[in-house]
């Protein structure tokens, strides 16, 4: 078994039964998050998808997913999106590496 | 991947081309331990039975037959089906179209075009002046053969509306759908439409738009895929149109049979279930709709039809009609109704809440 029911996505708005208040006051907040604003709501879902790759969160991949076929947003697209995650996320473990040369260069240069 | 079929159901001699079969599968399984049943759900909102409004749209269906084989077709239509309108019911349906208080008369298929007597029914239809006379093209059959392709400048003279399927501005999407060629097809015949004079900003020739998923999700916000099909459309191709018509594929015939091949049934169910809006219930198209079928029995709408759910009436055929006595009636439901009725609702002119 795993740790992970998809059915329980369905669930997500279930959280709120135990904390009313913060509950209610996160799915507000996220709801108009993804609202059309500056960004469009296919961009932001865009986004999510990219970040929902870079998180590794299985319900935020499904989701996303969904939301983004619901937009007409493409395959092609959609690993595009991700591939920008990933070069972040990647990018984000390598620019270490000039701490890493740093802290040579200081005891064995 | 899913590889496009080249037969309908029936041709293939499948289970679900039984409307029957579909109906059983419909009712059973998570409807009986999961989900609430489209009759118990609107029971809750009180919107139970559901009742007819004042009649707006007359629909009638000129036959199965069609020159294209789409995955996700309701209607099972392809070259293969031999039911057609004939002309004895063609005059029928006449007589109830100058006498309707129907605003709108809606053809549609199958291509109607492939029916033998359409443009005789068209050009006597168009002399009873109903306000929106709407043809439901494929596109694709104006460039099927030579003796289509003025089909448009017919369109023009009839002051026929066009709403035609686009399921993407892609080619990959769209011909996954619906057909290799039928992207590049379906472009060229839009842009002969644009030439005459259809779906340009000021026009009157109407051309409109439907898009409905390429597979098991629900269609996103009408609005926003109209704003990305028009800039697609206009950058790529010169294209213009309308409006778009956002449509949920509903869990009947082809998709029905699409849903359980890709193991995509439950959760689509449960989308459909999720996302139930009762508002959409008001505005619901069974509610001011009357679909007639080839042979002339009477539906509440196009999927009760392919569905064999006949009107509760005691007007069941067109021969017979009277509006009056069809509009006291309780429209027949049951589960593959959710796909109206979820999110923004789906109607064949998209959107209803």
């Amino acid at each position: 078994m795993s740790y992970y029911d998809p059915k329980d996505l369905r669930k997500f708005g279930d959280i709120t039964q135990w904390s009313e208040e913060l509950g209610t006051k996160f799915f507000d907040y996220y709801g108009k998050v993804f609202e059309e604003g500056a960004l469009t709501a296919r961009e932001k879902s865009l986004i999510a998808l990219a970040v929902a790759h870079t998180e590794q969160c299985p319900y935020c991949i499904d989701a996303y997913t969904v939301d983004s076929l619901q937009r007409g947003v493409t395959k092609e697209e959609m690993m595009e999106a991700i591939h920008v995650g990933a070069a972040i996320k990647s990018g984000a473990s390598l620019v270490h590496g000039v701490m890493m040369m740093n802290k040579v260069n200081k005891l064995d240069g | 991947m899913t590889k496009i079929k080249t037969q309908s159901l029936h041709k293939r001699h499948s289970e679900l081309a039984q409307a029957n079969r579909q109906l059983e599968i419909l009712s059973n399984g998570i409807f009986r331990e999961e989900l609430p049943t489209f009759a118990d759900k609107i029971k809750e909102t009180g919107q139970f039975p559901l009742r007819p409004r004042a009649l707006e749209i007359l629909q009638i269906n000129v036959g199965y037959m069609c020159n294209q084989v789409c995955e996700h077709c309701h209607v099972d239509a392809g070259p293969d089906r031999k039911e057609i309108m004939t002309w004895e019911t063609m005059e029928q349906c006449l007589e109830v179209i100058k006498n309707t208080g129907a605003h709108t008369l809606d053809l549609t298929g199958g291509a109607p075009e492939m029916n033998p007597n359409f443009r005789r029914f068209v050009d006597e239809a168009s002399k009873a002046g109903i306000k929106d006379f709407i043809v439901r093209s494929n596109l694709t059959i104006i460039r099927a053969n030579k003796k289509y392709h003025d089909l448009p400048e017919f369109f023009k003279e009839h002051n026929v509306h066009v709403v035609s399927s686009m399921p993407h501005w892609t080619r990959g999407k769209t011909d996954k759908q619906r057909g290799d060629g039928v992207f590049d097809a379906s472009i060229k015949a839009l842009q002969m439409l644009n030439e005459i004079g259809y779906g340009m900003p000021e026009s009157d020739l109407r051309l409109d738009l439907v898009y409905n998923p390429s597979g098991a999700f629900l269609p996103g916000d009408q609005s926003s895929m109209e704003k990305d099909f028009k800039k697609a459309l206009l950058d790529d191709f010169g294209i213009q149109f309308h409006n778009l018509f956002a449509i949920t594929n509903l869990p009947i015939s082809r998709f029905l049979d699409y849903l359980i091949a890709s193991d995509n049934y439950e959760d689509y169910m449960y989308q459909l279930v999720d996302a139930f809006n009762p508002a959409a219930v008001t505005n619901v198209m069974c509610t001011n709709t009357i679909s007639v079928s080839w042979d002339g029995w009477l539906y509440d709408c196009d999927f009760n039809q392919m569905l064999d759910l006949k009107v509760a009436s005691k007007v069941q055929h067109i021969r017979d009609y009277n509006e009056a006595i069809l509009n006291d009636r309780n429209i027949i439901i049951s589960q593959h109704c959710y796909g109206c009725t979820a999110g923004a609702g789906s109607s064949c002119q998209g959107s209803v809440a």
